[in-house]
């Protein structure tokens, strides 16, 4: 199906893209063959979403040229054409939450009958048949929104390849998926690539690229700085590339815990029904310990009990020796709990409110008398706390859904840290930012510790638990195994999943 | 290809047949509406005459088209409140230019019946193209626009003719309103027809199958090749039309327009696709549910004036349970709604 002219899966010259007056791709260029595996990289901003969204044909750019399997791109408005030679996956829900998920393999592409209707019948055994090719163990006529993130992502890549794309766009397809689950992505990635498929892998997981990916293109600021084969090209050259001249720290962690005292952050016998047993944590002053587990470990339900969200049937969670009143979330600020939870869109952010709003919704009470606000206090707090945390923001006025993901995810931490906590929760603090985020995210931990804070990061992610000072694994909704600084990866991630 | 299987999700309804195509939750108020029937035959023994029966399915007909049109917009993912209005406007409109005498309120142009037919749905044709229009190209929220076209559409209709209402219709623009077909009235006829007719399109027509999927996520829709902007004009070009089809049927019923033609029916309209299962954030429910809110609002009605219940507290009474039927839906329906 490759002759020598037509062997490129994708291709860009020269592009340039202006949104209004700012030029956000310069010249940029790209060729993926066919069966290539390449992963796009770039931190936040680099410009990876505009070339995606122009290779998709969601964007036209302002000059230069884009062709697809050999032949010049179509014409913008003609989804159909587009959609046979391109697909994407996108981190977002692309699917139609109460279809079936038969009709949402064939969207807009259903079987029909001699009289142009709907062919349920056939729709239902092709379904069955595109299920089991993919080992998806569902039945095509539930509604699509009971599926997991896993079985949804599965459902989105054989979309594609029913309606006859053969280059298949992920973009950033791991963010909310189990290791166990990534993994059973990456042999149905190899096994489609075998069959001369192409993908273009978004992610920021530098350690996903090199398994899947043949080659890598780095993006930084609207351009492309590398195009290179993965096994030519080791990891701190990548990272390089990526950050450009930026300085890159290397993570030491430095314990600030105080012994002596009462703990920061005790966890007694805390039980809830099938979620978790028997959670014991202590976690000292300055300390940053680690929870680690799967989803659906018990990990984040024990983070929401601590958070005041949850109320478990059993146990005690104490601050500096006081217990506190479980199940309420005002209180538990109150004793001193802040709280960062999972998943800043669905949890944290109000995204037409302004950064200002954003930082201080947990405290409005401090801005003036009897619930009025003053909006110079107001301002004067969420201004000092931009400067402190380096969130890039035009003003603390910025809408904050008008911020890059880093910022938005330092303002989260910002909020909790807003009411002066004595303990301080993380969920998957740094999912979904780009490094040089994740750098600042850590080093705003560091500085609550060195202030005395007591620290829990809730995480399955390795780099988020080599902040921490000591690491408890829970699994199955019990603890499992604790682990000091030094651990091996490997070590880790048989804990989490429960295979040592 | 892949070495494990994914975890698996029971299957709620393996076979194909004809139960599980029709799920639990369409039906669900079947039980509610046989109740409904119980308690009619003890309140009056008249209430399971045909006659009365017959009567009951002829006042919700107009009521019943307004539905189907309005559930169409709501699974799009819209809404239209200003359908209501378009069952006064379209039959007033006509009306005035049919009539010649200019006494009673007409133009003093005479146009004939069947062009006055034709001037009635042209008037649902503009609405709904400037609504659709409006709330899809100009990204105008849908519930605040077509509250807008409410108001304006009602003023007209009060302006054309002072607020007068309007008598001497040809027959021809009576006919539908009146006739018997089979042993029956006409609107009943057609009512059960259209939906019949949207029924069948939502689940076998590609079309019907894109307004599901515009109304669960406009942007996978987007993605997925579908017109989005042009089936969500289209959707609220039908339902005006039906609108006025509604005003035309109710026109003939009562031999006259009304200035207030079609006041406050929109509340009843959404009452029963709600009532009937039409998510009101769009992509659910179906016509055979939409179907039985109307039939349970009408029946309920019907045993409400037959009850003997003072005339000022049925409005009450009618709210009352229509907030009932509404706990009942979400109790046993599995995912919310709405």
């Amino acid at each position: 199906m490759t002759n020598p002219a037509t062997n490129l899966a994708a291709e860009a010259h020269g592009i340039v893209k202006r949104f209004g007056p700012i030029e956000v791709l310069h010249d940029v260029g790209i060729s993926i063959p066919v069966g290539d595996a390449r992963a796009l990289v770039g931190r936040n901003g680099a410009g990876k979403s505009t070339l995606v969204g122009l290779l998709t044909g969601i964007y036209a750019p302002n000059a230069g040229e884009i062709r697809l399997g050999g032949q010049p791109a179509p014409a913008l408005g003609d989804r159909r054409a587009w959609r046979q030679r391109v697909a994407c996956v996108y981190q977002r829900w692309m699917v139609i939450p109460h279809l079936t998920v038969g009709e949402n393999l064939f969207l807009n592409n259903q079987p029909r009958n001699a009289l142009g209707l709907v062919a349920w019948r056939r729709l239902r055994e092709r379904s069955m048949a595109a299920l089991k090719d993919w080992d998806l163990d569902v039945p095509p006529d539930i509604e699509a929104w009971r599926l997991t993130v896993e079985q949804r992502q599965i459902v989105e890549i054989a979309r594609a390849l029913l309606q006859g794309s053969r280059f298949i766009i992920l973009d950033e397809p791991t963010a909310e998926l189990e290791r166990k689950e990534v993994n059973r992505l990456f042999d149905r990635i190899r096994a489609l690539q075998a069959n001369g498929v192409t993908f273009l892998y978004i992610s920021h997981h530098l350690e996903e690229i090199y398994d899947i990916c043949r080659t890598v293109t780095v993006m930084r600021d609207g351009r492309v700085v590398a195009d290179a084969q993965l096994s030519q090209f080791p990891k701190d050259r990548l990272v390089a590339a990526m950050v450009g001249d930026a300085a890159m720290v290397q993570r030491e962690s430095k314990s600030a815990a105080k012994t002596g005292g009462a703990p920061g952050l005790q966890v007694s016998g805390l039980c809830r029904g099938e979620d978790f047993q028997d959670i014991e944590l202590s976690v000292a002053p300055g300390e940053c310990v680690g929870l680690a587990g799967l989803a659906g470990s018990g990990k984040d339900k024990v983070a929401e009990a601590i958070a005041g969200l949850l109320e478990p049937d059993n146990g005690t969670v104490s601050i500096l020796g006081r217990a506190t009143p479980m199940g309420d979330v005002v209180a538990m600020r109150a004793a001193g709990v802040g709280y960062v939870a999972r998943d800043r869109h669905e949890r944290g952010l109000f995204p037409l409110l302004s950064v200002a709003d954003n930082l201080t919704a947990t405290v409005m009470d401090r801005f003036g008398p009897y619930g009025f606000v003053s909006p110079a206090r107001q301002a004067a707090m969420a201004d000092g706390q931009i400067a402190t945390l380096g969130i890039v923001a035009s003003s603390c006025d910025q809408q904050i859904g008008q911020l890059s993901g880093g910022n938005q995810q330092k303002t989260m931490v910002g909020r909790a840290l807003a009411s002066d906590p004595k303990v301080l929760v993380l969920v998957a603090p740094t999912q979904g930012v780009d490094i040089a985020s994740k750098q600042a995210v850590y080093d705003i931990i560091d500085k609550a510790k060195a202030r005395g804070m007591a620290v829990l990061i809730v995480s399955d992610d390795l780099d988020e638990l080599t902040v921490c000072d000591r690491v408890e694994v829970i699994f199955r909704g019990r603890l499992s195994r604790s682990f000091l600084p030094g651990w091996k990866d490997h070590d880790m991630v048989a804990a989490i999943e429960g295979l040592y | 290809m892949a070495s494990t299987a994914s975890r698996s999700i029971p299957a709620t309804s393996a076979g194909s047949n004809l139960f599980s195509r029709l799920n639990l939750r369409d039906l669900v108020l079947i039980p509610v509406i046989a109740l409904v029937m119980v308690v009619g035959s003890f309140v009056s023994s008249s209430f399971l005459l045909p006659e009365n029966l017959l009567n009951v399915l002829q006042q919700s007909s107009e009521l019943s088209i307004l539905v189907i049109a309005q559930s169409l917009i709501l699974i799009c993912g819209k809404f239209d409140l200003s359908l209501e209005s378009t069952v006064g406007l379209a039959p007033m409109l006509a009306a005035w230019l049919m009539i010649v005498d200019t006494y009673v309120g007409g133009s003093g142009i005479g146009i004939s019946g069947y062009a006055g037919i034709a001037v009635l749905f042209a008037v649902g044709l503009v609405v709904g193209t400037v609504n659709g229009l409006l709330v899809v190209k100009l990204k105008l929220n849908a519930f605040i626009t077509t509250l807008a076209v409410l108001i304006l559409l009602r003023g007209m209709t009060l302006g054309i003719t002072n607020g007068q209402t309007l008598f001497d219709l040809p027959s021809e623009f009576l006919y539908l309103g009146t006739a018997k077909w089979f042993g029956a009235p006409a609107s009943i006829w057609i009512a059960g027809l259209l939906f019949l007719f949207f029924g069948l399109m939502m689940r076998y027509h590609r079309i019907g199958r894109a307004i599901y999927a515009i109304g669960g996520n406009a942007e996978a829709a987007r993605v997925a090749g579908i017109p989005v902007e042009r089936i969500t004009i289209g959707v609220f070009i039908v339902g005006s039309l039906l609108a006025a089809l509604a005003g035309l049927l109710l026109t003939g019923r009562i031999a006259s327009v009304m200035a207030g033609q079609g006041q406050n029916m929109i509340f009843y309209v959404f009452a029963a696709a709600v009532i009937g299962g039409i998510g009101l954030n769009g992509g659910q429910g179906r016509m055979i549910g939409a179907l039985t809110g109307v039939l349970l609002l009408g029946l309920l009605q019907n045993v409400l004036t037959l009850s003997g219940i003072a005339a000022f507290w049925i409005d009450a009474c009618y709210g009352a349970i229509i907030l009932l039927a509404l706990i009942i839906t979400r109790l046993s329906g599995e995912a919310p709604r709405a």
